[in-house]
């Protein structure tokens, strides 16, 4: 039997730690079978064309991305949500807390594992649900080009290149890059709560309701910076919805996208870094007050 | 107790940290054609409380879609007022998608347009008339405030020039609009052509009707069309252009018997 490590051996901060704390809470997440939500969202984007079944292959193909990107939103930020809010309790419940806290393993570290835990099961969801939309995006598409007919080369060439254009374009990519920025942000505010919640319901009901009022905190921002005409009790409760809040219309572009907007590099470079920033803040924030929770 | 409030302040001092920024990145989002979906006060009268709810928390183009499916319904129950009201709708959710604008326009300037004329519960001719000419503007506003939205497509100035050519006979404004087309990223290479057309029957314009005609016919086979033949040989014909200078010469038809 091998000694222990000495003190001084230990690690202030160990990524294989973290890393073993973040592949445990993932093989716990896909234990609870988050991942049979896949069914249903490939259900939605397949059975969406049962409402469209008499549109042209252009209004078709809008329907299809509105509704699998409206979908990918919808259901990252639920897993985000839902998935985070039970980490911590029910850590507590099963003790398994206290075991791994008894061993020489920063609250830090656990509570960074536990992040990015959520933040890979979100990876793989979202991947998942980007090959299943581009497949079916795909088989679509392909459908249409067979669907032509005999036409003269010159105007197939240019049928082919319109149904091309209405499918896939370059900007889907940042699209579904910030649909996961988004439910990120949501999973790390939703750990900050959930440092010190006591119930799991009191994490996921405020979690909605940031999320909700972080789609209109921009318009609160706008209003405290811009309306001259509000008065200071007005003001006061514009700048506190202002400050506390994310603003999540900045990643909410992905409906402009569905339309074909294109997203200029420097901007999602900078919606990018926002969204990092956020979740960053927001777990050490969580961090800071789990450090010194009485357990 | 102590650890909360110092929370508090450093997510406030996060907000104060990114008001500024994020205020420009939005600014930065807008100029760049994003997020100019209008959810207002008139937009909650018209969407009802929960559809308001989901466009602002992120599934705009999801309702926008489901008001798009509610205008098919009106369309094929000959609702015209229905149909305008849910275009309305849509148009304003997702500003940016050229597809709504398009089918916008054309059901209120051919498919209204057409039934409006061809009503007959209407008796008066006059206000047949006067109804699908409505509608037409109708369509035309539609394809107005959809290039106001989405400046760089070329295929909302080729609608509009169609509109202006069959639908309201002027040829100048239709000409007008191809050439904006034809100035777009991704013109379809007719609007080049069709510009000329128009130009040719827009009154005192011939002369640079035909010179364009002359440069299209000058690039090869590939624009010698028909049509393109015609009109070539109407201005040259109508411009008195000297045998010499004339790069079009179609052979003499045989004389009818």
């Amino acid at each position: 039997m091998s000694a222990p490590p000495p003190a001084s051996q230990h690690q202030l901060f160990s990524p294989a730690r973290v890393w073993a704390l973040a592949s445990n809470t993932l093989l716990e997440l896909i234990r609870l079978k988050v991942f049979y939500f896949l069914l249903l969202f490939g259900l939605l984007i397949i059975g969406s064309s049962a409402f469209v079944g008499k549109f042209t292959f252009q209004e078709q193909f809008q329907v299809l991305k509105d509704v699998a990107l409206g979908a990918m939103s919808i259901f990252t930020w639920l897993l985000a949500v839902l998935s985070t809010a039970l980490l911590l309790p029910k850590d507590i419940e099963e003790r398994t807390l206290y075991t791994i806290l008894a061993k020489p393993v920063p609250r830090f570290e656990y509570l960074l594992g536990k992040l990015l835990g959520v933040l890979t099961l979100l990876l793989i969801a979202t991947s998942l649900m980007s090959f299943l939309f581009v497949g079916v995006l795909y088989f679509r598409e392909q459908s249409a080009i067979a669907g032509l007919g005999q036409m003269p080369p010159d105007e197939q060439v240019a049928a082919i290149q319109a149904i091309r254009a209405a499918t896939f374009t370059t900007s889907l990519v940042p699209g579904i890059l910030f649909i996961y920025l988004k439910a990120a942000l949501c999973a790390s505010f939703t750990l900050l709560l959930s440092t010190f919640a006591s119930t799991t319901i009191f994490t996921i009901m405020v979690s909605v309701v940031v999320y909700l009022i972080g789609h209109v905190q921009s318009l609160a921002r706008d209003y405290w910076l811009q309306d001259a005409t509000a008065g200071p009790m007005t003001k006061i409760f514009l700048a506190l919805v202002s400050l506390v809040f994310p603003d999540l219309q900045l990643f909410n572009v992905v409906d402009d996208i569905a339309a074909g907007a294109a997203v200029p590099l420097a901007i999602a470079v900078k919606t990018g870094a926002l969204g990092v920033l956020y979740t960053a803040v927001y777990f050490l924030v969580g961090y800071f007050l789990f450090q010194q929770k009485e357990l | 107790m102590k650890r909360a409030l110092l929370s508090v302040l450093a997510v406030l001092a996060f907000g104060a940290a990114r008001l500024l920024p994020e205020a420009a990145l939005q600014q930065e989002q807008r100029a760049a054609g994003l997020r100019q979906g209008q959810l207002d006060l008139a937009m909650r009268q018209r969407l009802g409380q929960l559809a308001f709810v989901a466009a602002l928390s992120g599934f705009r183009a999801i309702v926008a879609d489901g008001f798009y499916i509610h205008a098919q319904s009106a369309w094929e129950r000959v609702d015209w007022a229905g149909l305008k009201l849910n275009l309305d709708v849509v148009t304003a959710l997702q500003p940016r998608c050229v597809l709504f604008w398009e089918m916008a326009s054309w059901h209120m300037a051919y498919n209204a347009s057409v039934a409006a004329l061809e009503n007959r519960a209407q008796p008066r001719e006059a206000l047949r008339i006067r109804s699908a000419r409505e509608f037409i503007r109708t369509g035309e506003e539609f394809l107005l405030d959809g290039i106001a939205s989405n400046p760089e497509s070329a295929r909302l100035y080729d609608l509009l020039g169609m509109l202006y050519s069959h639908k309201l006979g002027d040829h100048c404004k239709a000409a007008w609009a191809y050439f904006r087309a034809a100035e777009r990223p991704r013109a379809p290479m007719y609007v080049q052509r069709f510009a000329a057309y128009e130009l040719a029957q827009c009154p005192g314009h011939e002369r640079e009707a035909y010179e364009i005609l002359r440069t299209l016919y000058l690039k090869g086979d590939q624009e010698r069309l028909p049509t393109l033949l015609k009109w070539l040989h109407r201005m040259q014909q109508k411009l008195s252009i000297p045998d010499a200078e004339r790069v079009y010469n179609p052979a003499p038809q045989n004389p009818v018997r």
